[in-house]
C-alpha cells in the first residue's frame, strides 16, 4: 500500500510543483527587466549619475596649478611627469609639461590629496578604452603656461574663481584626512530602497 | 497542379516536348522548395528569436533587441554568420556519415509538413495513416543524431548521441500509446479525420472528451518535448557536461541544421497536439465563402500551434534539466503505465458512451477553466509579492 501511496504522491508533487513554478515564471512576464542598456540607450549618462568623489580618470585644471610638484612626488607609480622651469627674464614659474599616463594610473587618489588648490582631481569619466597606449597619456600642456600664484586678499580673477571654488570644494570633500569617514563619527544610515 | 504542368509543357519554356514526368518532378521539387524555404526555415529562425526574448523576460533580461525592429532580424544575422563560418570536419571523423547526419535530422523536420492539416483544404497529402506517418518520421531524428554522435569520433558526441537515442526511443512509446485513445474514439488515423471528429467549441475537443484523453494529452505533450530534446529533457546537448552533445564537432551550416530542426520541431509538436486534442483548424461556420473559411481555419490552427510553442518555451524557461535516471524513471515507471491505463479507460468509456457524454465534457471543461483561474490567482499572488515595477509591453 505504501508503494502505491508513494507513486501517487510523486505524481501530485510533480504536478503541483511544476504548477507553482510556472506561476512564478509567468509573473516575470509582467515585471520590468533589470537590464540597463549601457551605453547607448540610457536615460542619462552614467557619468552624470556618479558622485562628485568618484575616482575616474584624472584631470588637471592648468589655470590653478601652482606647479608645486606635490602630486608627482605623491604618485606611487610615477605616472605623473611635470616639468617646471623658471623664466630667466620674468622670474615666473613656467610649466612646460604636465603628462599623466592613464594606462599606468591605478586611481588611488594620493595625488589629489596633497594638491593645495584642487587642480588635479578625479573626474567621473571612466570610459578610457583606446586603440594604443600612447593615446592614453593625457597631455595637459601644449605650450608653456605660467603657474598659478595665489594672490593676497579676497580678490581673485573672476575667470579663475569658479575653477578655484570647485577645486577647494573637491579638497574639502576628498583630500582632507578622514574625509572618507562620516563626520559625526556615526555609521552612515542605509539608503532607503 | 496537373494544369500547371500542362501549361508549362505547352508554353515551350523547357524546350520542345519535354517528358511529362520530368516536368511534374520539377514542379513538385520547385513547390516543395518554396514551401520549405519560405515557411519551415523562416519559422525555425523566428522561433529562435522569440524563444530568446521569452527566456529573457523570464530571467528579467531583455534579450536580443538590436538587429532590426526589436531584434526581429536577429535570426537572419545568426544564419548569415553560421553560413560564413568555416565548415570543419575532424580528421578522425567518418567524413561521409558526418556530412550526412545533419541532412537526416533536417529531413525528419521537413517531411512531417506533408501531412500538416492547416485547414480543411490546405493539406499536402491527407494520408489515411497521417498521424502514424507523423510519429514515424519524427523518430527519424534519432538516426541522424546517433549518426552525428558516432561519426564525430568524440566522447562527448558519442555520449550525447547515445543518450538521445535512448531518450527518443523510450519516449516514442508513451507518445505512441497516447495516440491510441484518440484512435479508439475516432476510428481513423488520418489527420483530417481526427480533426473532423472534433468541433470548434472547446467542449468538443478531445482534450475534454473524458478524463483519460486529458491524461493522454498531457503525456503526449511531455513525451514530444522529450523527443524534441527540449528542456527539461535536453540531456543530449547538456552543455554543462557534454559541451554540445552530438553537435560538439559540428560548425557552420551543419551545426545550424541541427538547431533549425530543433526549433522547427516545435511547430510539429504543436501541430500534433493541436490535431489530436485541441480541435485542429475547427472554426465555427460563419461564412459560405470557401477561401475565407479556409483562411480563418488556417489562422485558428496557427494560433493554437503557436500558443503551444509558447508554452514549451515557457517550460524551458522554468524547469531545470532532469537527470538521465529521472528521465528514464519518468518514462518507464510513470508514462508507460499511465498511458496504458488511459487506453483501457478510453476503451471502456467508448463502450459505455458511444456518442460521448456531454455532461462529462462540460465538467471537464469547467475543471480546465477552474485550473486556469487558480493558476492566474497564483500568478497575481507572485506578482504582488515581488513588489516589482510592472511592465506589460512585450517589447522594450
Amino acid at each position: 500500500m505504501g508503494a502505491v501511496a508513494g507513486y501517487v504522491r510523486n505524481i501530485t508533487e510533480a504536478v503541483s510543483s511544476i504548477f507553482e513554478g510556472m506561476a512564478v515564471t509567468a509573473s516575470h512576464f509582467v515585471r520590468r527587466p533589470y537590464t540597463v542598456q549601457y551605453p547607448d540607450r540610457m536615460p542619462v549618462r552614467v557619468q552624470d549619475t556618479l558622485p562628485f568623489r568618484y575616482r575616474g580618470i584624472l584631470e588637471v585644471d592648468m589655470e590653478i596649478c601652482t606647479g608645486c610638484l606635490a602630486c608627482e612626488r605623491a604618485c606611487p607609480i610615477d605616472c605623473i611627469v611635470i616639468v617646471v622651469d623658471k623664466d630667466p627674464q620674468t622670474k615666473q614659474m613656467l610649466l612646460s609639461q604636465f603628462d599623466i599616463d592613464i594606462a599606468k594610473c591605478m586611481f588611488c587618489g594620493l595625488c589629489s590629496e596633497p594638491c593645495p588648490t584642487g587642480a588635479i582631481h578625479h573626474t567621473t569619466e571612466f570610459e578610457g578604452a583606446d586603440f594604443s597606449l600612447e593615446s592614453l597619456i593625457r597631455r595637459f600642456i601644449t605650450e608653456p603656461v605660467i603657474a598659478y600664484k595665489p594672490k593676497k586678499g579676497p580678490e581673485t580673477d573672476p575667470r579663475i574663481a569658479p575653477i578655484l571654488n570647485r577645486g577647494m570644494r573637491y579638497l574639502e570633500e576628498f583630500a582632507q584626512a578622514g574625509s572618507d569617514k562620516p563626520t559625526d563619527g556615526q555609521e552612515p544610515a542605509d539608503e532607503p530602497a | 497542379m496537373e494544369r500547371l504542368i500542362n501549361n508549362l509543357i505547352a508554353s515551350g519554356a523547357l524546350g520542345k516536348s519535354p517528358p511529362h514526368e520530368l516536368v511534374a518532378a520539377l514542379v513538385i521539387f520547385a513547390l516543395s522548395a518554396v514551401v520549405f524555404l519560405g515557411v519551415a526555415f523562416p519559422f525555425a529562425g523566428i522561433v529562435s528569436w522569440v524563444e530568446r526574448r521569452v527566456w529573457a523576460r523570464i530571467q528579467s533580461r531583455i534579450g536580443p533587441n538590436r538587429v532590426g525592429p526589436n531584434g526581429f532580424l536577429q535570426w537572419l544575422a545568426d544564419g548569415v554568420k553560421h553560413v560564413c563560418k568555416e565548415d570543419i570536419i575532424p580528421d578522425e571523423a567518418d567524413a561521409r556519415l558526418f556530412k550526412l547526419a545533419p541532412y537526416l535530422v533536417i529531413l525528419a523536420f521537413v517531411l512531417p509538413w506533408a501531412v500538416m492539416p492547416f485547414s480543411s483544404d490546405l493539406i499536402l497529402a491527407d494520408m489515411n495513416v497521417g498521424i502514424l506517418y507523423m510519429t514515424a518520421i519524427t523518430a527519424l531524428t534519432v538516426v541522424g543524431v546517433l549518426m552525428a554522435g558516432w561519426a564525430s569520433n568524440d566522447k562527448w558526441s558519442l555520449i550525447g548521441g547515445i543518450r538521445s537515442a535512448a531518450q527518443i526511443v523510450s519516449y516514442e512509446i508513451p507518445a505512441g500509446l497516447a495516440i491510441f485513445p484518440i484512435v479508439l474514439m475516432t476510428g481513423t488515423l488520418s489527420m483530417q479525420g481526427i480533426i473532423k471528429a472534433q468541433g470548434w467549441a472547446p467542449i468538443d475537443w478531445f482534450l475534454f472528451a473524458n478524463p483519460f484523453s486529458f491524461i493522454a494529452a498531457n503525456i503526449m505533450f511531455i513525451s514530444l518535448l522529450a523527443e524534441g530534446n527540449r528542456t527539461p529533457f535536453d540531456l543530449p546537448e547538456a552543455e554543462s557536461e557534454l559541451v554540445a552533445g552530438f553537435a560538439t564537432e559540428y560548425s557552420g551550416m551543419r551545426y545550424l541544421f541541427f538547431f533549425m530542426a530543433e526549433w522547427g520541431n516545435l511547430f510539429i509538436l504543436g501541430a500534433i497536439i493541436t490535431t489530436l486534442f485541441l480541435g485542429g483548424w475547427q472554426f465555427p461556420p460563419v461564412t459560405d465563402n470557401r477561401v475565407v473559411m479556409n483562411l480563418l481555419q488556417l489562422a485558428t490552427f496557427n494560433v493554437k500551434v503557436l500558443s503551444l510553442v509558447f508554452v514549451s518555451m515557457w517550460i524551458r524557461g522554468t524547469l531545470p534539466r532532469v537527470r538521465i535516471d529521472q528521465l528514464m524513471t519518468l518514462c518507464w515507471k510513470y508514462f508507460v503505465p499511465i498511458s496504458f491505463v488511459s487506453i483501457i479507460g478510453t476503451a471502456v468509456w467508448v463502450a459505455i458512451f458511444p456518442n460521448g457524454a456531454p455532461l462529462v465534457q462540460w465538467g471537464m471543461f469547467g475543471l480546465g477553466v477552474a485550473v486556469a483561474v487558480v493558476f492566474l490567482q497564483r500568478v497575481v499572488y507572485y506578482v504582488r509579492r515581488s513588489h516589482m515595477q510592472l511592465y506589460f509591453r512585450p517589447t522594450i
